[in-house]
């Protein structure tokens, strides 16, 4: 039977086939999967900052960054057996839903998640095979372990499969 | 966070009736309608449970984001479901056929977004300076900013400065309705997060500041 496992914002899970993997209303936070498609095995973070060094505290939610969040999926995913070599990762959100008429720093967060996750997982040669990152919209994702198609859904563009 | 005090929590739903009495004041002045309004709820919430604290899953809100600037900062949302945002707007152009779709089309310029806007900015405006008044701190609103989408999605640009610090946000939600209609009923929200930094000027500004902001 198939159990959908909901990841919460700031937070990481790992899943095995038949199971999925969702979470809603990305904003600015980037949904970044990484899976080993062998042995049908898969880690989703729900990351709400680019770096950790931003954290003002000793105690750290490694979910909420892209650098941690990136290293702690793929260390989970190692512990339970998947190959660094056969490793691939999908990505979404990094949105800029607001646009404010005076600059705001914070308000590009966005598409600093985005660019943030990419780099890390460049960084551990983690090859992205698709990405739908940036724009306007908040959406929510559902990765089906089994078969790795990524649902992305948005409230004005619909439903997208990749 | 977790430990906020009775004195300190009935501090804050004050802040809420306070700021959400003199907006809803403002709305029922612009609809020629009464507008009654919940007690305050005073919620700390993980990040993680955001989505099921906003009502669960992808449904699509109308929202005016400002970000508070001055001596507590923080961010406030006024979130209504996109039909009742729709109504307000036509009864307030007098144009029947004006509709947020324009938002979700990404047309930021049209007349129904900047009368979403002008609401949100007036409802904001008077729910800040009446909590001005109330704490003696200068609170000014940044300009408004609308969307139409995921509520989950358009809270979380209110926890970007919060998560920097903490996995859970204050949040102050109070509801506004509109008790004549059979039909249809106007229900809003407003939600009030500060940053974690104001929550202890709040409390000092109003002589309840036995907070610990280690927490």
């Amino acid at each position: 039977m198939t159990t959908i496992i909901k990841v919460g914002m700031a937070d990481l899970k790992l899943a095995s086939a038949p199971d999925m993997l969702r979470t809603s209303g990305l904003g600015s936070c980037i949904g970044v999967i990484i899976y080993d498609e062998r042995i049908r095995l898969a880690g989703m973070a729900h990351i709400m900052l680019p770096n950790s060094s931003l954290a003002r505290k000793e105690s750290m939610n490694l979910a909420k960054y892209a650098d941690t969040a990136v290293e702690e999926v793929l260390r989970l995913l190692l512990d339970k057996g998947a190959s660094k070599f056969r490793l691939k990762a999908k990505m979404a959100g990094g949105a800029q839903m607001f646009t404010f008429k005076t600059s705001n720093e914070a308000m590009r967060i966005g598409p600093r998640n985005a660019e943030a996750v990419k780099e890390h997982l460049t960084r551990l040669q983690i090859p992205i095979v698709f990405e739908d990152t940036g724009g306007s919209s908040g959406r929510t994702i559902e990765f089906d372990v089994n078969s790795q198609v990524l649902e992305i859904r948005t409230v004005n563009k619909g439903v997208l499969h990749a | 966070m977790t430990l906020l005090n009775e004195r300190q929590r009935d501090v804050l739903k004050e802040i809420g009736n306070i700021g959400a009495a003199h907006a809803a004041t403002s709305l029922s002045q612009l609809l020629n309608k009464k507008i009654d309004m919940r007690v305050p709820a005073v919620s700390v919430v993980p990040f993680h449970e955001i989505s099921e604290y906003v009502g669960g899953e992808d449904e699509p809100v109308a929202a005016v984001m400002l970000k508070i600037e001055g001596d507590a900062p923080g961010t406030m949302f006024f979130m209504i479901p996109i039909q009742e945002a729709n109504e307000l707007i036509r009864y307030l152009t007098g144009n029947s056929s004006t509709d947020l779709i324009d938002e979700i089309n990404g047309d930021s310029e049209s007349i129904s977004v900047s009368a979403f806007n002008e609401v949100g900015n007036i409802l904001a405006g008077s729910y800040l300076s009446s909590l001005s008044d109330f704490t003696g701190l200068t609170l000014a609103p940044t300009p408004p900013a609308s969307a139409v989408d995921m509520a989950t999605a358009i809270l979380s640009y209110g926890l970007i400065e919060v998560s920097k610090e903490m996995d859970s946000a204050l949040v102050i939600d109070t509801v506004i309705t509109e008790p004549d209609t059979t039909i249809q009923t106007m229900r809003g929200h407003f939600f009030l997060l500060p940053d974690p930094d104001s929550l202890a000027t709040i409390f000092t500004s109003l002589g309840v500041n036995d907070y610990d902001n280690d927490h």
